[in-house]
């Protein structure tokens, strides 16, 4: 029996099951799903809507129709981006469904695979109903909601981006489209046109979290976008990890996921946004984000994609207080139909700043992984550090990886250095590996994860089991 | 019981001849060693005893145990048995010697069962304790800057852990120093069981001094063209393999 039919007769089975879950669970827990549907494309009406649904107050409406206005006026970036961005088509994407969108989609319209790696990373019953449309419940807010209380004697705020700008205006806005303005790029305008969901989250002075905070994002519906806004501030002292996790069912037509996620690290702060995006390879995910890294700050991101058509993503910090670090620690899988183009950029903008990016990028198939560094260091400063280790490793022969630094230091007061290396699983090596008993796939798997080892053991331990699992898939799929 | 090989022909990818019909049992039980100039396809006979996918072969058969090896693919075959102790093990970066190994036994029980963690630790410390391997080998990436010396030991670790039926050692004497040596050939002697075969590839009689092997046979060309006990090693020593180009034996 092939794996493809293995998969598929776990799916039958599953559909019946699935599909008794949805009636209960469906019926009672959305009596008013379907209520809200911008409709396909893009227009101002469509952001009218979005703000009358969402009630948003006058500041939040006039920033996303001059967003849009933007979007609009600014060209696809072709000029140095693939041209597969045009296969994005605006006007066949819906801009906005409500939590209680009713599904369209039946369990046998899931595709066997992701139905296999939910079943693999043994996501909980509750959550495996989420595919069936009770979208509220899956975004593993429940794991964490007891610490919510706890959480708000400390005075954090852990809400959704639209309970933050309403409810806590004061902080959020000051700072809300300041790291990544409307106009940084065509997507991030888009985002803040039509944004909804992500989270806000505000750490008080000194107030040290011993526990990550963690969201989960992901897609049900068919030829839709979806665009959260994620704004963290950390204020003086205080220090958190959040992490994030995506996953969408693999549609015949294109997704869009394109989210701008804004981080402050005030003096001394510290915030580790870690990310693991699993989306299926349909979805194109298109992706800003960006810390500010105040004096003796720390932000640090550590971004891991093995899903998606395309993604094009390229994190940042900028170094704006003295002695503030910035770090990128990146691991990419691209199998065939996949292009991760990613990477990070540093931008130094004090005395005596330090940044660091690791990049290891892992290409199997005709798949494609791309990596373009940022680093700037102006004349005027001085004592400025940068390290920056790109690795790729080709699985197959007519794999691909592409390279594109672009390091502009000025002056010599400062120490940078790169280094990067492309290497291959050898015939030799799997030779070896085989002849210990490994049949294949085995071979690859323990390959690929030894060469992104010493990365794996930054996430913490429950998402470094999870994305070796997921690697594992993603070659035992790949290989025989 | 034995590892039997059959008339065995093998060749490149472009056709070049390299084994030109190779005939060897290996009985369970018996250590029996193979040596030959550079060249004659001793190493050759390994690798395509193992399965590796260079070669073709064009006649001939290898039956372990009475069973054909022909269609099974390198890792069956060495779940089947077949254990290779390279003359270059290849270096795993990032994968621990611990987490390698245990992969290759996990990969030999059967679906659902999980190697018990304390066992193999304890298994594992013993048989590194043996070849006198420090205990930080565990954590170390599979022969990521290993000397030649700790790269064969660890090969013998690996076919310790492993236990095949029949254990092929390719030169595994070379590049080693004579404690080294000693060392490794402690591991072998250690593994020789009634139910177990061994083949050890050598072009010297010195690794033999610590492993007595049951027969010896030489190799040229391709082909097996000498065999007898263990005094045909000494005899090699002294006059070397002039004698192939007498010919009469060609």
């Amino acid at each position: 029996m092939s794996y493809q039919e293995t998969a598929t007769a776990i799916l039958d089975e599953e559909t019946h099951d699935a599909i008794n879950v949805d009636r209960t669970k469906g019926d009672f827990t959305f009596p008013e799903r379907n209520k809200f549907d911008a409709g396909w494309g893009l227009s101002s009406k469509t952001v009218d809507y979005i703000c009358d649904v969402k009630q948003d107050p006058d500041w939040v409406r006039e920033f996303r129709h001059k967003a849009l206005a933007v979007f609009e006026s600014k060209p696809m970036p072709t000029h140095w981006a693939t041209e597969d961005l045009n296969n994005i088509h605006f006007d066949k994407i819906r801009y906005y469904l409500s939590d209680g969108e009713k599904p369209k989609r039946t369990w046998d319209e899931v595709p066997a695979e992701i139905l296999e790696t939910f079943e693999r990373l043994g996501i909980p019953e509750q959550e495996r109903a989420f595919l069936a449309g009770v979208e509220a419940q899956y975004d593993s807010e429940a794991a964490y909601s007891n610490m919510k209380e706890e959480l708000t004697k400390q005075g954090v705020i852990f809400v959704t981006s639209a309970e933050g700008l309403k409810e806590h205006e004061e902080i959020f806005r000051p700072w809300f489209g300041k790291v990544i303005p409307t106009g940084d790029n065509k997507f991030s305008a888009l985002n803040s046109a039509v944004f909804s969901g992500g989270s806000f989250i505000y750490i008080p002075k000194g107030v040290k979290l011993k526990q990550p905070l963690q969201a989960y994002f992901r897609i049900n519906s068919e030829s839709f976008g979806q665009f959260e806004r994620t704004l963290i501030i950390a204020d003086e002292g205080s220090e958190v990890m959040y992490m994030e996790g995506c996953t969408a069912p693999k549609f015949e037509t294109a997704t869009l996921h394109s989210a701008v996620v804004e981080l402050v690290a005030l003096k001394g702060a510290k915030i580790q946004y870690i990310t693991v995006q699993n989306w299926s390879s349909n979805v194109f995910n298109l992706v800003t984000k960006r810390g500010l890294a105040m004096e003796d700050a720390e932000v640090r991101w550590i971004d891991c994609n093995i899903g998606s058509r395309l993604t094009m993503k390229y994190p940042g910090v900028v170094m704006k207080g003295e002695r503030a670090r910035g770090e990128v620690i990146s691991i990419a899988l691209a199998n065939t139909g996949q292009h991760q183009d990613t990477g990070a950029k540093m931008i130094h903008a004090a005395n005596n700043t330090t940044s660091n990016v690791v990049s290891k990028s892992i290409s199997v198939g005709q798949g494609r992984s791309t990596y373009r560094g940022q680093v700037h260091i102006p004349k005027h400063l001085k004592g400025c550090k940068n390290n920056t280790e790109c690795d790729a490793l080709l699985i197959n022969s007519n794999s691909r990886t592409d390279t594109y630094p672009a390091i502009t230091v000025k002056g010599n007061r400062h120490a940078t250095q790169h280094e990067a290396s492309v290497s291959q699983v050898s015939e030799e090596m799997l030779f070896y590996m085989q002849q210990r008993g490994l049949d294949q796939g085995q071979a690859m798997s323990l390959a690929v994860n030894g060469f992104i080892n010493d990365l794996v053991r930054e996430f913490p331990m429950e998402y470094s089991v999870e994305l070796k699992r997921l690697i594992d898939l993603e070659m035992e799929g790949s290989v025989g | 019981m034995s590892l039997k090989i059959n008339n065995l022909q093998a060749t490149l990818e472009n056709g070049t001849e390299i084994l030109k019909g190779v005939n060897l049992e290996i009985p369970a039980g018996e250590i029996h060693a193979i040596m030959g100039p550079n060249g004659s396809g001793k190493s050759t006979l390994s690798k395509v005893i193992s399965g590796h996918e260079s070669y073709i072969v064009t006649a001939g058969n290898i039956l372990l145990d009475g069973v054909d090896l022909s269609e099974m693919s390198i890792d069956e075959r060495s779940r089947a048995g077949i254990f290779l102790a390279f003359q270059y093990p290849n270096e795993v970066p990032g994968v621990s010697n611990a987490n390698f190994i245990r992969a290759a036994l996990q990969a030999r029980l059967p679906k659902g069962e999980e190697i018990d963690a304390v066992g193999y630790y304890k298994s594992l410390y013993e048989k590194m304790d043996l070849l006198e391997m420090d205990r930080k080998f565990t954590g170390r990436a599979v022969n990521e800057g290993f000397s030649g010396g700790e790269k064969k030991r660890n090969e013998i670790l690996q076919m310790m852990m492993l236990e095949p039926k029949y254990c092929i050692l390719d030169e595994t004497d070379s590049g080693l120093d004579i404690d080294a040596l000693k060392i490794v050939a402690k591991g072998v002697n250690a593994m020789r069981s009634p139910d177990r075969g061994m083949l050890l590839i050598t072009h010297y009689q010195r690794l033999l001094d610590y492993i007595k092997p049951d027969h010896v046979h030489v190799m040229s060309e391709g082909r097996i063209v000498k065999s007898g006990g263990p005094e045909l090693a000494l005899e090699l020593e002294e006059n070397g393999y002039d004698f192939l180009k007498e010919p009469a034996l060609v």
